[in-house]
């Protein structure tokens, strides 16, 4: 297995450049601004409901605050993860490295597994950040954890989907900047092509809706786990890494 | 060690190499001659199994290099032009990361590192960023993780270029000392450098070899015949017809006259030394023979004859002055 060097050597420049440090920030800020918000509209909220007890029937943590943050993070992301992964495939090809990592005794798809999983690891430690908000709602009311857990499982497979569909990119290209904006672009449009469900009909309607990666998050923030989402994310994934083992090929070919 | 045969690529409609074939043997080190845009690159790329080729086959040590990639990938090391390094990792990192990815056991991958950072003069900088480091430390860092890893056969483009006049004899010495274990690859287009450094020359050009041998038999394919200059003072009569009239000689071409004496390139037949009588001849007439010697062998020429036979345009031939 020699995917392990590949990994090692992609999170040492992770971290060894600005890169990850940037987007942790930028990103804890972004989703801590949310979670603040949230929040204090939330406890705002369970004050009022003291006075007038009706309003306090429909109050709850999991549906009020973790499922909208969960929501807001997933859209965040959608501007991020292209950040991580455009570099992966692009810089090597424009700086010639990769031509000496073609060379060495490694199959294309351990260097892909590789860099992968390298991205992919920078993006669950990313998300671990961000228990501090659960943690911190835990402090001061009870929670079921979970909803909590399959939102971030969520959110898990999401970011598996956008960071294999940025490594696509990233290798058809050897412009980091199209790279990113590439990855962006599909991004987006998976994300808004939901929207057009709504004017479709028949059988349409149906196939925008599943292909719409936002719906499919919607089940795992309320706690539930739906195969049907789970073969979503999972043959994403597959899809978008075998495409770019076929690209890193053809690039072989021509050269 | 290495058998390439009839191999060729193509990009597109433009063909970068024809119908190349060559040999070299075990511990031999071999020189890539050519001008800019021969082909040098695109061979060492396909015996490297950076790309396939068009058509054609290549072997190192044994195996196809587009069959059986990993393996020859298992015992090949690289320097691809310009030595392409990660900027951002530090000189020990990136080799310990090389090493790794060649296989190199744990246990011994930091005495492996360490051997051959000392190897090639980058120990003091083991922990400066690649991007940070000037060409020629770059180029040593380069050639190290060619080195990692105990390849039997090595390919390096270009391997000193960019380096100061020192390191260049520090890494040619580097790389004579490899000769007999390792089998090198070497291109350059520093004709010195060649005959210094290497066992056989292959020349190329427009993607074809158009000679090849060792340096001697290069000179003995490319000029047949023996060349002499003479220098005479103080002669009298047509000093060229006497010239010509001394058996054995086939032309006698004037050349500039300096200080007042006559020079003349005097061809013999092949295999004929002539020097003997041209020297009797001088004195025997009472002029005064300034200067004899012999011209024409060396690669240099070689290597503009055969390259200007193919019509390139004279721009194209490059040649570096050594600068010692």
């Amino acid at each position: 297995m020699r995917w392990l060097p590949v990994f090692k050597k992609e999170m040492r420049l992770y971290f060894g450049s600005p890169v990850a440090y940037v987007v942790f920030v930028f990103f804890l800020v972004i989703s801590g601004w949310f979670f603040s918000q949230i929040f204090l509209f939330y406890s705002d909220a369970s004050m009022r409901s003291f006075m007038q007890p009706q309003f306090g029937q429909n109050l709850n943590v999991i549906e009020n605050v973790m499922r909208p943050l969960f929501t807001n993070m997933s859209v965040v992301l959608l501007f991020f993860i292209p950040m991580l992964t455009m570099r992966l495939f692009a810089e090597e090809r424009k700086s010639g490295t990769f031509e000496l990592l073609l060379t060495y005794p490694v199959r294309d798809g351990e260097v892909l597994a590789g860099k992968y999983l390298a991205a992919l690891a920078l993006y669950v430690v990313l998300l671990a950040l961000t228990l501090l908000y659960p943690g911190l709602v835990a402090y001061f009311t009870r929670v079921e954890w979970g909803p909590i857990l399959s939102g971030y499982l969520g959110l898990v497979l999401t970011g598996a989907v956008f960071l294999a569909v940025g490594v696509l990119v990233s290798s058809l290209t050897e412009n980091q900047i199209v790279a990113g904006f590439g990855t962006f672009g599909i991004l987006l449009a998976f994300w808004v092509v939901g929207w057009g469900a709504e004017f479709a009909g028949g059988s349409l309607r149906g196939v925008l809706q599943y292909l719409s990666i936002g719906d499919h998050l919607d089940g795992f923030t309320r706690g539930l786990i739906d195969t049907k989402d789970l073969v979503y994310y999972l043959t994403g994934v597959a899809l978008a890494l075998f495409l770019t083992l076929r690209s890193l090929e053809s690039k072989r070919w021509r050269g | 060690m290495i058998q390439v045969d009839n191999l060729t690529k193509r990009y597109g409609p433009v063909t970068a190499i024809q119908d190349v074939s060559f040999n070299v043997d075990k511990g031999r080190i071999v020189g890539f001659l050519g001008p800019n845009g021969a082909g040098k690159s695109t061979t060492m790329k396909i015996l490297s199994c950076f790309m396939p080729a068009t058509g054609g086959t290549a072997r190192v040590a044994g195996y196809d290099v587009f069959s059986q990639s990993l393996e020859v990938r298992q015992r090949i090391g690289y320097l691809p032009e310009n030595a392409p390094l990660y900027p951002d990792l530090s000189v020990a990192s990136y080799l310990d990361f090389v090493a790794e990815i060649k296989g190199v056991g744990r246990g011994e991958r930091r005495g492996r590192v360490a051997d051959v950072m000392e190897r090639c003069f980058v120990t003091d900088m083991q922990n400066r960023l690649i991007g940070k480091l000037s060409k020629g430390y770059r180029q040593r860092v380069g050639l190290a993780q060619a080195l990692l890893g105990d390849p039997e056969v090595l390919i390096l483009d270009e391997p000193t270029i960019g380096l100061d006049p020192r390191q260049i004899a520090e890494i040619r010495s580097l790389i004579r000392s490899l000769a007999g274990q390792h089998t090198v690859i070497l291109s350059t287009h520093i004709l010195p450098e060649v005959s210094m450094v290497c066992d056989g020359i292959i020349i190329i050009n427009h993607g074809r070899i158009v000679a090849q041998g060792t340096e001697s038999e290069l000179v003995q394919q490319v000029f047949p015949t023996a060349r002499v200059e003479v220098r005479v003072a103080r002669a009298s009569g047509d000093v060229a017809e006497a010239l010509r009239a001394v058996a054995g000689v086939v032309t006698v071409e004037p050349l500039a006259s300096r200080d007042g004496a006559a020079g003349f390139v005097v061809e013999s037949e092949h295999g004929r030394d002539v020097r003997g009588e041209l020297v009797r001849l001088v004195t025997g007439r009472g002029w005064e023979l300034q200067e004899l010697h012999q011209v024409g062998m060396s690669l240099e020429e070689v290597f503009i004859r055969v390259v200007a036979g193919e019509q390139v345009a004279p721009d194209a031939v490059v040649l570096e002055e050594e600068a010692r």
